[in-house]
């Protein structure tokens, strides 16, 4: 705080060079020091109090004061009581020519004296406390004592707190350490590390020191170990601490390393705290940090914890956004348009009626839907006339803004392999007046076999989740490498299955979007990748110009540089829900032969297995081989693949 | 016959496990070609037929009745929202009425904002209602908007 002027309160300015000096700290300070026991509020209640002691108050007992950068000008609890006449260290150099000036004032000495006393030394403290019992002592109430808090005197507090909480932080390395039987070896360890914790909370300056050698390897060895209910409650406070300066050391680690302890002893205790902190399982943890840097990875996991804002999209089948913006501003909700990049999209801050119910919602008017979710189908875009395939459209909110963006002409299929969820999509899409939209059930893999000769597929594959834990935070711990791995399965097959029931040769279209809602490499850049050299399709730019860009090469695996073209998308930085968007185009519709040794298990599997493809080379596309007869498609339209085609998505479902 | 004649082309009513569908003969080409087992709505419903065989309209259909109704009722803002509830409409709530609506006729209701909320049978015709106290029912409820939420499941 800077010495504040204030006219009314000048003091009369007596001889002497310290006066003139000394003078204005003093009135400051004395402005803040506490009378007797009034308590309410401190900081203005203690300027109210110091005026009134001027006045002729009781003055303020002694009290705890903090020192150090910046104590000293803020208020302050009650000085330590130095005896009148100044008989305290400060004596030697106070003027006694104040005390005679203030002594008409009253107290005013004291104060004076007191503020003297704050810039003492923390030792004072000690020595003055005892010395208070003329005063008007008020040393107990919880003010004054919440006034003493300012930093050095937390800090001081600190320390005693650490002492006691060294003793939590031996618990919670043992609690984390899991296993009851090393917990005396611990502790052993642990009293070793007293001075390095009461070092990391007390100078921030200083450097941060992992704990010992012992309570190290422990704590590396401890993902294996199962988790035995904790002595005491990890202590939250502490943690994030020593996450912060953990990263700290990790971003200059040439300078603020320990000696003898390597990166990946930091590391490892930075993976544990965090997913003590924000409650993630481990392995969910490592890949994170594989794909984020450290101070992204925190964002990222704040973001985490805190729900995206409710968007919605208009449906302009019914209404505009100007009039819905209207109408729900009528009914007293706060919203906002999404962003430069939306014409449909409205934000809602907040609102007094339920969005899910209102009247212009049961009319159709709009649709509840994540901002994340219009960014595929822009992608996509849909054009008038098109027949467009939706693979996994639960619960209908891209078919609907698809069926939007063709105003109801052509067709879409949409299609989900659950029966619940699409109830959903058929009341979603009533609702919102979608005519054009044919509901299926089938299996997304089936689909080039059941209808094929799309124009555009939009395949919203499903995924581990990982970008929309703030919706769903179970996903923080039960994800695992199977599962992961699981969902890129089906994914490949998918996306195969898409590329498979698009007509390359359709004159408007001929494109794929495949996206996720998940931020895994595994799911996203390296599906894309597999598609990209499993079949005849390039990677196009997906019209969106914000976003991350997709990754070319992650840890050892090198991605085909077109990813460039991905684009992904982070709750840390964009606000919304995590997403990756691929925008693939299909140049022919021809499936180009995998391996030569597959070609003679795809000639061997009989033509009886192959239901309806047509064999009819438009004239534009190669052929590649002779085709085998083949039963015509029901549509009118050519279907685009040969037989290997089917046989080529044979291999990955039996697989 | 008005809906099924549309100048963009011929649209027909289908009907799939009990269900009327309304679609577009485009779009029955394609929903033909899905086996009928995991065909779950082409176009869009209309209603469908109870086990008695009796037809019963659903509120799917009344974007594209709406604009086709002869008879329509205006309910007051106050109880738009106890019709979305599935109650019936008391006179006090009743805005304006069509002339000549004769009794039991099938009507479609509006919000004051002409935003179209469901359909209902007129529980008294126009003179009638007229007369009448404001706490007699001058519409049943037969289907309203609402149910998009109550009744997400049924409507398949």
């Amino acid at each position: 705080m800077g010495r504040k002027l204030d006219p009314t309160r000048k003091e009369k300015r007596g001889p002497g060079r310290k006066a003139r000096k000394q003078r204005g700290a003093e009135v400051e300070l004395a402005r803040f020091l506490p009378p007797g026991r009034v308590g309410a509020n401190r900081r203005f209640a203690s300027r109210s109090r110091a005026a009134k002691r001027r006045l002729g108050a009781g003055s303020g007992p002694a009290g705890r004061r903090p020192l150090g950068g910046g104590g000293g000008r803020e208020p302050t609890g009650q000085t330590a009581r130095g005896r009148p006449g100044f008989s305290d260290g400060n004596s030697k150099w106070l003027a006694p020519a104040k005390a005679k000036k203030t002594q008409p004032k009253g107290n005013h000495v004291e104060l004076s004296s007191d503020g003297e006393v704050e810039e003492g030394s923390w030792e004072m403290e000690e020595e003055e406390d005892g010395s208070s019992e003329e005063m008007v002592d008020d040393y107990g109430a919880s003010s004054s004592e919440e006034e003493e808090l300012l930093p050095i005197e937390k800090a001081a507090l600190k320390q005693k707190s650490d002492r006691e909480r060294l003793s939590e932080d031996d618990s919670e390395e043992e609690e984390e350490e899991e296993e009851a039987e090393e917990a005396s070896e611990q502790k052993m360890g642990q009293k070793g590390e007293e001075g390095l914790d009461l070092q990391l909370n007390l100078d921030i300056d200083e450097q941060f020191k992992l704990p010992t050698k012992p309570l190290c390897e422990f704590l590396a060895v401890d993902d294996s170990l199962t988790v035995f209910p904790p002595a005491e409650p990890p202590d939250l406070h502490v943690i994030h601490q020593r996450i912060q300066g953990n990263m700290e050391v990790l971003q200059d680690f040439v300078v603020k390393r320990e000696e003898g302890r390597s990166r990946q002893e930091y590391l490892a205790l930075l993976r544990r705290d965090m997913a003590a902190y924000y409650s993630y399982s481990d392995f969910l943890l490592t890949k994170l940090m594989d794909i984020f840097p450290l101070p992204e990875l925190i964002n990222f996991l704040e973001a985490n914890e805190v729900p995206r804002p409710v968007t919605i999209r208009t449906n302009t089948l019914k209404t505009r956004r100007r009039d819905l913006a209207q109408a729900l501003i009528n009914r007293g909700v706060n919203l906002d348009p999404l962003g430069k990049w939306s014409k449909t999209g409205l934000v809602i801050y907040d609102s007094t009626v339920p969005i899910g119910a209102t009247p212009e919602y049961l009319a159709g008017h709009y649709m509840l839907q994540g901002a994340s979710s219009l960014l595929p189908v822009m992608a996509l875009a849909p054009q008038e006339n098109e027949r467009i395939l939706d693979m996994c459209c639960a619960p209908g909110g891209k078919t609907s803004y698809i069926a939007q963006l063709m105003k109801n002409t052509g067709m879409i299929l949409a299609n989900d392999s659950s029966a619940e969820r699409l109830r959903s999509v058929v009341g979603n899409l009533h609702r919102l007046g979608v005519t054009n939209a044919v509901v299926s059930n089938c299996d997304g893999r089936q689909f080039p076999k059941v209808l094929g000769g799309f124009d555009r597929v939009l395949l919203d594959a499903p995924c581990s989740g990982t970008g929309v834990i703030s919706k769903d935070p179970a996903v923080k711990t039960n994800k695992d490498e199977k599962d992961i791995l699981r969902c890129a399965h089906l994914q490949k097959e998918l996306i195969l299955s898409a590329i498979d029931s698009v007509n390359a040769a359709s004159e408007t279209g001929g494109y794929i979007v495949y996206c996720t809602c998940s931020i895994m490499v595994e799911e996203n850049e390296w599906v894309v990748d597999y598609a990209l050299k499993k079949r005849n399709v390039r990677l196009v730019a997906t019209g969106l110009d914000f976003g991350k860009e997709g990754f070319t090469r992650f840890k050892d695996r090198h991605f085909h540089p077109s990813l460039k073209s991905t684009r992904r998308f982070y709750p840390h930085t964009h606000n919304m829900d995590g997403f990756f968007i691929a925008k693939l185009k299909k140049f022919s519709n021809a499936i180009p032969q995998a391996q030569k040794d597959e070609e003679p298990a795809a000639e061997a599997a009989a033509p009886s297995t192959v239901p309806n493809t047509v064999m009819e080379p438009p004239p534009k596309k190669k052929k590649l081989e002779g085709s085998k007869a083949d039963k015509e498609q029901k549509l009118p339209q050519p279907a685009l693949k040969k037989k290997r085609s089917l046989q080529a998505q044979r291999r990955p479902l039996k697989a | 016959q008005l809906l099924v004649d549309r100048p963009d082309g011929t649209y027909c009513f289908r009907l799939h496990r009990d269900r009327v569908y309304y679609l577009s003969e485009k779009l029955l080409k394609l929903a033909a070609s899905v086996p009928r087992e995991s065909l779950v709505a082409p176009g869009t419903c209309f209603g469908k037929f109870t086990k008695s065989q009796k037809f019963r309209l659903s509120v799917t259909a009344l974007d594209f009745l709406a604009p086709y109704a002869k008879y329509k009722v205006w309910v007051k803002p106050g109880s738009e929202q106890s019709f979305l509830y599935g109650n019936h409409v008391l006179k006090s709530g009743l805005g304006r009425i069509t002339e000549n609506t004769a009794q039991y006729q099938g009507v479609v209701v509006y919000s004051m904002a002409d935003i179209p909320l469901g359909f209902g049978v007129a529980a008294k015709s126009t003179q009638e209602c007229r007369k009448v106290d404001p706490l007699a029912i001058v519409v049943f409820h037969q289907a309203d908007v609402g149910e998009y939420v109550r009744n997400e499941d049924t409507l398949t």
